[in-house]
């Protein structure tokens, strides 16, 4: 009666847990996750017969170990020289598990293990790469589709990101409150990479990205589950929901980009929007705010906003203010000087954005902003050098086809009977 | 007679489903629902948000603490609830609060609906 996709379910959702402690017993990568594997095949060998456990986790860690112990005792039979670091804590294997499988140390079990894949060692694509194969599960086929390029590149990418990881020092002591808080940053810094290696790729080639989306929502609400008290996982969580919840708007239906303005908000997921918005209120009730808390605070005023002209374009000026306060960017006075343009005006915005040249100068978004300002100024000239910048520097197909759009109608525009450029802002 | 049908299932399987499964199970449950909604008998259905959304106010003292996450503790029961229709957190905690001074010990947790089915039993 237990069907596949339960177990398949079970298996997923038990995994952080379980890799987690088993990387905490063999410290290292790459027998945790084979002695998961083990576990897994075993899992689906008796679970359908015997029924599911109840604590699949506790089963798969338990399983996954005892077969690992058995593998390291038989090759110490074959080798002479064993290597004793191979197995941290050998000796007290045969000690009742029970009381530890209950213990606080699943909580920092998982968190070490997300820690070490968004090693700061490592560069963000080889951390991306590492996280969703070691922690979420994914193949290395289906990490290789999200990141476009060949399995045995990825393959290679992960292994390289394994070694480095060998190589680092990571300890494995229970952190202090210092080192814990430090490791939940550089984490929820690693789970909004996968997130935005998602959505900023959704609308390429079948979406094939998607996926990161949801497995970065699922990896926030696993670190929130277990610290739950913590305003920034909060606003990280409800930040990631209200973006995510624009997805199925955010492209029409031949991939062109459509700006937030221009969006059907019907098409707008409203679970994840309610989710979003439960979340900052929670947050908010902390009275502490982080860069993710007012990130969300701003995602939620588009959320809030029926229609595009109820949006609080001055809130979120404020916002982005903040925001430039706690964690100074120029790509944050960029998306400020969005708001400014609503507010205030199109030469406002120009000219905040104007001392940013040299710093994002290779940034798509700059000179799409910049070319979108200009036009509205009904400098047409500008505004199309501006664009032909955007369209070299962009990400995606989808990224250039959308300026290609703005450049087509300035073309149109100055061949036709001069009808001036700012009509159309 | 009424009776209100709770429904368990382990969060993390559920919450692992793709938008495909779920829209399927949520398929085969409304053909489910309609039949007993054709014959009237069907009272109001909620789907709740994950318990990452959850609010909890611990009435057993006072003043009452609150405090983030589900009510994990197991050695009460469920004994009842409330569907409210506020702007948010702190208007639904007000209420909570003003409940809890009727009736304290225990806890209330507040928890998102995600989806709500009005029903149509008449009582």
């Amino acid at each position: 009666m237990t069907d596949i996709t339960w177990i398949d379910g079970a298996l997923t959702s038990a995994r952080p847990q379980a890799v987690g402690a088993l990387l905490r017993y063999f410290r290292d990568l790459d027998t945790a996750e084979e002695a998961f594997q083990d576990a897994c095949l075993r899992a689906l060998k008796t679970w359908p017969q015997n029924g599911p456990p109840r604590d699949p986790a506790a089963w798969l860690i338990m399983v996954g170990r005892n077969t690992a112990i058995d593998s390291v005792r038989r090759r110490r039979k074959q080798e002479p020289l064993p290597a004793d670091e191979l197995i941290s804590d050998l000796d007290d294997a045969e000690t009742a598990l029970a009381d530890r499988l209950d213990g606080a140390h699943y909580r920092d079990d998982i968190l070490r293990l997300l820690f070490v894949c968004g090693h700061p060692q490592l560069p963000a694509t080889q951390q991306i790469a590492l996280a969703l194969r070691i922690v979420s599960g994914l193949t290395v086929k289906q990490i290789a589709r999200a990141f476009l390029v060949g399995e045995s590149a990825m393959e290679q990418r992960i292994t390289r990101a394994k070694s480095r990881i060998a190589a680092a020092d990571v300890p494995f002591e229970t952190p202090g409150p210092v080192e814990r808080a430090e490791r939940l940053a550089a984490v929820a810094a690693m789970i909004y990479l996968i997130f935005n290696e998602g959505y900023s790729a959704i609308g390429g080639p079948d979406g094939v990205r998607a996926p990161l989306c949801d497995e970065a929502i699922r990896l926030a609400r696993l670190l929130l589950r277990l610290f739950p008290a913590e305003p920034e996982l909060m606003g990280l969580m409800a930040l990631l929901l209200l973006q995510h919840a624009r997805t199925a708007a955010r492209f029409d239906a031949d991939g062109c980009i459509v700006l937030l303005d221009d969006q059907d908000r019907g098409l707008w997921n409203g679970k994840m929007i309610a989710e979003g918005l439960a979340l900052m209120d929670k947050a908010l009730r902390h009275a502490r705010p982080g860069p993710y808390q007012v990130q969300a605070a701003i995602a939620a005023l588009h959320a809030r906003a029926a229609r595009p002209e109820d949006t609080d374009w001055a809130q979120i000026d404020l916002l982005y203010g903040a925001l430039e306060r706690l964690q100074p960017s120029p790509v944050v006075t960029l998306n400020r000087a969005v708001a400014v343009g609503k507010v205030r005006g199109a030469e406002a915005a120009l000219a905040m954005i104007e001392p940013l040249a040299s710093r994002l100068s290779g940034y798509f978004h700059f000179h799409g902003v910049k070319g979108a300002l200009l036009l509205q100024l009904g400098r047409a000239a500008e505004a199309r050098v501006a664009f032909d910048q955007a369209i070299a520097r962009a990400n995606t197909a989808a990224e250039a086809a959308h300026i290609r759009l703005h450049l087509d109608r300035l073309i149109k525009d100055s061949a036709g009977d001069g009808a001036p450029a700012s009509s159309q802002a | 007679m009424l009776y209100a049908i709770l429904c368990y299932n382990s969060e993390d399987v559920v919450g692992s489903w793709t938008k495909d499964e779920d829209d399927a199970v949520m398929a085969k449950l409304s053909v489910v629902h309609d039949k007993l909604a054709k014959q009237g008998k069907l009272g109001p259905a909620i789907r709740l948000l994950p318990t990452t959304a959850a609010t909890t106010l611990h009435k057993g003292q006072e003043p009452p603490l609150v405090m983030d996450g589900p009510y994990a503790e197991t050695k009460e029961q469920l004994l009842g609830f409330y569907v409210i229709d506020v702007s948010g957190l702190e208007e639904g905690l007000d209420f909570a609060r003003e409940l809890a001074r009727a009736n304290p010990g225990g806890a209330y947790e507040l928890r998102p609906v995600g989806l709500f089915l009005p029903g149509s039993v008449v009582t």
